[in-house]
């Protein structure tokens, strides 16, 4: 009588938990409901993988539901060879790393100033970096355009240059708020000791403050490059220039946007390409976030730790 | 005393930065400055001009010809673009339901991974996936290959279900929510990651003392978590809706965009100026709603406080008035007393 009293306690414990400790029941919930709200997040990445290997008769086939019936590349060659995909994706590159350094430095510089010095109007320089990230692209899109169709610009990459050049690129205002609450944190005993042994004020910016902001410029540098990446609103407007349409600069995600046509152009002058199907499309959504895809699973821990390093939510 | 400190007071806003502040006012304008120029031109002189080009016909024709319309180009968008009205409907309804949803979804995500979890790093890595590969064109192929619903949900269902007791525009706005429920799961990465660093910030001394007192875990979420977190809120809700506002998912900046480059003399840059203003407008007021919805400046503590100082000043002021009333009473009782009207008890003992 008495064991089995102690185990039945032992099984409630077991199962509902006591104060200090969860029990079983909660923990399998949580740990059930993680698994399937995770694969339903995932859910859209695995149909693609899956339909991409698919050939003709696996895509009619009802029976085939996930596993192709066998590994078929065609699409992917077929995808890759209309996307010029080795072109693009070098392209891509330069699109997203050229304007994404300028705009590591000029924030950085711009964070720093507002982090480190006092001076008069910085309340209302403030406002304004929040209000201009506020204010929808849209509003200073069509003048800029106009600007920069004036000076021969569009089509070319300057357009995402100049504005990084001088901390107004893509999403600038949340780099600098990251940099100003990163810059706050520094000791200012660091850098009036700096002072005190003769450094300037930027000659300690370069010797004490950038050295030890790696995990913020690592953060910044990050965001910018996928956030770069994957805009195609701005790139198709700017750097490939909507007018012309056999323009330099088409990066992937560009390509993929005009893939249904360009394959089919391909296909009828081609003639030996198989018909655009579902298979071919998602071959040719895969590749185009394959190179961010294989970066994040090598950078992921920086990704997935930045924001605790940068102290977006504040000490 | 005070005659000295007013007179400081006013002199000191007056007084002549040291020359260390006056260089360092310097050197932070020089720091400020880069930013400075590129505000001004790439973002304060084309707000002012697209406001210009709002009043104007614009022909693109070497150079730009200029025609003054007055506000033509306004009522035009009102008349004859009833794509844009309509999307204007749509988006507002979108954001204001899908805000919540992917704020709410972000914080229970971020909750349930702030736990004592095995494979934290594994479902951490899982729910940022989508911010690496969420870009217009991608979602459009996956939208249109029908691999944003949830698979077991049925769309139609939830939309008549809905529709027995909502109207009709709100439930179909519902049912395009239900169909392209991942997408709207695929836009809460970064927020995720944001709560998350917010929660392991709180302090567990916080969650213990409050179970000391007999406090739950429910609890302890509303009266702890939730007042500590509450700017995070805030800070993710606005970075939702400038996040949507700027998405190609978004009908109307493609609207914009095409009506820019329109061929017809009707259409073109200044009617394109119109629709943009009136876009942004909205998002800004719908950044005010929130802002007002959910920026409390002070935090519960404060709030407390304050109502209990003010409980006090209540209670004062009516002890004051009882106070008043009885000494009232008293003197009117002293002069009758005097007056010999009546005779009080005065402790002698002969009454």
């Amino acid at each position: 009588m008495m064991a089995q009293g102690i185990t039945k306690e032992k099984i409630h414990r077991f199962m509902f938990g006591t104060k200090e400790k969860q029990g079983f029941l909660k923990q399998f919930a949580v740990y059930a409901l993680l698994i399937a709200i995770g694969f339903v997040y995932l859910y859209p990445v695995f149909y693609m993988f899956s339909t991409s290997f698919m050939d003709q008769a696996d895509l009619l086939d009802a029976s085939v539901k996930w596993i192709p019936s066998r590994l078929y590349i065609d699409n992917y060659i077929d995808a890759a060879k209309s996307m010029d995909f080795w072109a693009s994706l070098l392209k891509g590159f330069v699109i997203a790393g050229v304007p994404t350094v300028l705009s590591v430095i000029t924030c950085m510089i711009t964070g720093y100033g507002f982090a480190t010095f006092e001076f008069k109007g910085k309340k209302l320089m403030m406002a304004l970096l929040i209000f201009s990230y506020i204010l929808p692209s849209q509003v200073t899109m069509i003048p800029t355009y106009v600007l920069y169709s004036n000076m021969r610009l569009t089509g070319t990459i300057w357009a995402f240059v100049l504005p990084a050049l001088v901390a107004n690129g893509l999403n600038a205002p949340i780099f600098i708020l990251i940099f100003y609450q990163f810059f706050r944190q520094v000791p200012k005993v660091l850098l009036e000791a700096a002072q005190i042994d003769g450094a300037g004020y930027w000659k300690s910016f370069f010797r004490i403050a950038i050295p030890s902001a790696g995990p913020a410029i690592l953060t910044v540098f990050l965001f910018c490059f996928v956030w770069y990446w994957n805009e195609s609103y701005l790139t198709e407007l700017y750097v490939k220039g909507i007018a012309n349409s056999n323009s330099f600069w088409n990066n992937l995600v560009i390509q993929l946007k005009d893939f249904d046509s360009s394959f089919e152009s391909r296909a009828t002058t081609g003639g030996t390409m198989t018909s655009l199907n579902e298979s071919v499309r998602m071959a040719a959504t895969s590749l185009t976030i394959l190179p961010l895809l294989i970066m994040y699973f090598f950078m992921q821990r920086h990704f997935v730790e930045s924001i605790d390093r940068t102290g977006i939510t504040g000490e | 005393m005070s005659v000295f400190g007013k007179k400081l007071k006013k002199k000191n806003p007056q007084a002549k930065l040291g020359k260390l502040e006056r260089r360092q006012a310097l050197a932070g304008y020089s720091f400020v400055s880069i930013w400075l120029v590129g505000m001004l031109v790439f973002t304060l002189i084309p707000m002012v001009q697209s406001f210009y080009y709002m009043w104007f016909k614009i022909k693109a024709r070497n150079g730009l010809q200029f025609t003054y319309v007055g506000t033509q180009n306004l009522t035009q968008i009102w008349i004859e673009d009833p794509d844009f009205i309509q999307g204007i409907a749509s988006y507002v309804w979108q954001t204001l339901l899908q805000v919540p949803i992917i704020v709410v979804f972000a914080l229970i995500i971020a909750i349930m991974l702030n736990g004592k979890i095995k494979f934290r790093g594994f479902f951490r890595l899982v729910f940022f996936l989508p911010v690496i590969i969420v870009s217009g064109p991608v979602m459009n192929m996956l939208v249109s290959e029908g691999a944003a619903s949830i698979p077991a949900l049925n769309t139609q269902a939830v939309v008549s279900a809905f529709d027995t007791f909502l109207p009709t525009a709100v439930a179909n706005q519902l049912g395009t929510l239900f169909g392209n429920m991942i997408m709207t799961l695929w836009y809460s990465g970064v927020q995720i990651l944001i709560f998350l660093s917010a929660l392991q910030k709180i302090d567990p001394g916080l969650y213990e003392a409050a179970k000391m007192d007999g406090g739950s875990g429910w609890e302890c979420f509303w009266k702890i978590t939730l007042p500590t977190i509450k700017p995070m809120i805030l800070i993710n809700a606005v970075y939702t809706v400038i996040f949507l506002s700027s998405n190609e998912q978004n009908q109307l900046i493609n609207l914009i965009k095409t009506a820019m480059f329109s061929a017809t003399a009707e259409r073109g840059y200044g009617y394109a100026s119109a629709m943009a203003w009136i876009y942004s407008i909205l998002v800004t007021a719908i950044v005010l709603i929130f802002f007002a919805l959910l920026g409390s400046k002070k935090d519960v503590y404060d709030r407390m406080v304050k109502k209990r100082r003010k409980l006090e000043k209540k209670e004062m002021r009516a002890a004051r008035r009882v106070e008043r009333r009885s000494a009232r009473n008293a003197k009117r009782i002293e002069k009758q007393r005097k007056r010999g009207k009546f005779r009080t008890y005065d402790g002698s003992g002969d009454y």
